[in-house]
């Protein structure tokens, strides 16, 4: 296969460094006390609800589920037209079509994960017969695990093709690369799997599955910003970045903004650069906009569960 | 050598810990005559949010333990206030002065006792087979309604907000307290009785602060299901019950001394029907 300068393993070997391990801690624990009020929450709130990613993933999903999830994410709360849509909703490769059908009309796009997700313990021609089937059933995005075995075997080159091959299936569709940080152990090894996945042609790093944990942490996603950061210095080019798994809460997500914001930039402050994968986090982001403009604490029982 | 006082700081009653308010604020607390006493924590909207979340997350498995295991949950309380009597009386008469503390404290235990003996005899009184015209069965079952604000009266200090704890907690209600705000060193000695006698953490909630400030937010919060405004202003009544009723609360008053009402008004009622077979 011809690699072009900027498909090679020979840029994640230039950009290479590593990461200080207390340094990133400190400096996510620190970030994550500021503190974000009134119009700036409501503001960052909103935000978070339009970078959603509303997932589910579960065994037990059924088409009737994935539909009430859409029309979830196309209108989060049926009583108040001002809240935005969410970016995508994300789902199973069996189930892209029936999301598709369902998001139809809406800007709500369909991510389908792929490559034998969660584990990534899939044979490679399968691995591309899965993004190409859920790619034929609409899917206008791609969330590929990559093979952490590989990996953590040291066996660097197999991630880079893996995901070489991946975006060439996906073409103009976006390709999001999982690297399950959780799984890598090490900050230094959550570095390189991001650059490795830059340099292969990934659009967006994302941090986990969610199946395991940790899932995503804030000094994860602040490694993974800073390797997004070192890249773009680089080679000029910008990749997303999306964090996924455990993100329950409106405050957890204000301080996965704050982090982006502070290593990146304001350009990634927007859904087409940065996401967040979660289910029961927009309730909570509901609740938390109504709370801010009323002044009341919301009722859960308001907002639907699925 | 004289040796350093340890003095005591009073704190919040939260999911079972005993932390400072997450704003730092505190306010003072006088004795009888007008002087300092001692600091009292000045809770926030943010410990009134803290303390429904605990209470929520409490009462589900409050409300599923046996009414038997309740009773002698609230009997246990009694047992611990009374080997911690020397304490909560120097607290009621720090607070209110000498005279007549004891005696409030023996109304205080035994308010305990005997919502420790109604427990498991609740359901037989407040529910009942009904009278039906039809092949049915048509029953009437207690179930309690879930998270409930307190606002304890202003005195007295320590038997006024055992005398509404009481009855909530025995058919199986999480509590949000609201403690006196002139005296509510008491409530926060029975905090430690309540830490120590097997009642789960988040069952009950204690703050203290200004009732001004904090009446408003709890009878307003959606995720709050009844209000008891014993402790509540006159003045300020009709605009807690207008706040209360924006996710259509249940608004309890306290009736008197123990009896059954008063914990049946902490209580919804589910009726079943069901057919007569043969």
């Amino acid at each position: 296969m011809a690699m072009t300068e900027a498909l090679s393993m020979e840029l994640v070997e230039r950009i290479g460094g590593s990461v200080d391990k207390v340094g990133a801690e400190e400096r996510a624990a620190a970030l994550s006390k500021r503190s974000i009020k009134k119009d700036s929450k409501l503001w960052a709130l909103d935000l978070a609800v339009r970078c959603i990613d509303l997932t589910t993933l579960e065994g037990q999903d059924t088409p009737g589920k994935v539909r009430q999830m859409a029309s979830k994410a196309i209108r989060p709360d049926p009583g108040d037209p001002t809240i935005p849509s969410v970016a995508a909703v994300c789902v199973y490769p069996r189930l892209v079509s029936v999301a598709k059908e369902a998001v139809k009309g809406s800007s709500v796009k369909v991510a389908s994960v792929a490559t034998g997700f969660p584990s990534g313990q899939m044979a490679a021609d399968l691995r591309v017969e899965e993004i190409r089937r859920a790619i034929a059933d609409g899917a206008d995005e791609i969330d590929n695990v990559i093979s952490r075995g590989a990996l953590l075997a040291g066996d660097e080159q197999a991630i880079f093709d893996e995901v070489v091959v991946a975006k060439e299936a996906c073409g103009d569709v976006h390709l999001k690369v999982i690297i399950e940080a959780g799984e890598l152990a090490t900050y230094d090894r959550v570095r390189r799997a991001s650059l490795i996945a830059m340099a292969a042609g990934a659009d967006v790093i994302k941090t986990s599955t969610g199946k395991i944990s940790p899932a995503s942490t804030l000094p994860f996603c602040l490694v993974m910003a800073e390797a997004i950061r070192d890249f773009q210095h680089e080679t000029g080019r910008k990749v997303g970045l999306k964090v996924a798994g455990g993100i329950r809460s409106s405050k957890d997500a204000i301080r996965y903004l704050v982090i982006v914001n502070e290593t990146l930039g304001d350009d990634w402050l927007d859904p087409d650069m940065f996401r967040i994968g979660a289910s029961s986090l927009l309730n909570d982001l509901l609740m938390q906009i109504h709370k801010q403009r009323t002044g009341i604490y919301a009722d859960p029982d308001r907002y639907t569960q699925d | 050598m004289s040796r350093v006082e340890v003095r005591k700081t009073y704190k919040l009653y939260l999911g079972g810990d005993f932390p400072r308010s997450e704003s730092g604020r505190s306010y003072e607390v006088l004795k009888p005559q007008g002087t300092f006493l001692a600091n009292a924590v000045r809770a926030s909207r943010k410990d009134v949010r803290d303390a429904v979340v605990a209470a929520r997350k409490a009462q589900p498995n409050w409300a599923s333990a046996t009414a038997y295991n309740r009773g002698q949950v609230l009997y246990r309380i009694a047992e611990m206030m009374e080997t911690r009597r020397p304490e909560l009386a120097s607290e009621v008469a720090a607070a209110e002065g000498k005279r007549g503390s004891d005696k409030q404290i023996d109304t205080a235990i035994d308010t305990f006792v005997w919502y420790a003996g109604l427990a498991d005899k609740l359901s037989q009184i407040a529910g009942g087979l009904n009278p039906v015209a039809g092949p049915y069965f048509n029953l009437t079952v207690p179930e309690p309604t879930g998270v409930v604000g307190i606002v304890a009266p202003e005195s007295p200090s320590l038997a006024g907000v055992v005398a509404r704890i009481a009855p909530a907690l025995c058919g199986g209600n999480a509590t949000v307290v609201l403690a006196s705000e002139a005296h509510p060193l008491p409530s926060i000695a029975l905090a430690e009785c309540l830490a120590t006698a097997d009642v789960p953490g988040g069952v009950v909630n204690i703050l203290t602060g200004h009732k001004d400030e904090l009446v408003p937010i709890l009878a307003s919060h959606g995720d709050v299901d009844a209000i008891d405004i014993t402790g509540v202003e006159d003045s300020a009544i009709a605009d807690t019950e207008i706040a209360a009723a924006g996710n259509i609360k249940r608004v309890i008053r306290a009736e008197g001394s123990p009896s059954p009402t008063e914990a049946i008004a902490f209580m919804e009622f589910k009726t079943v029907w069901h057919p007569k077979g043969t």
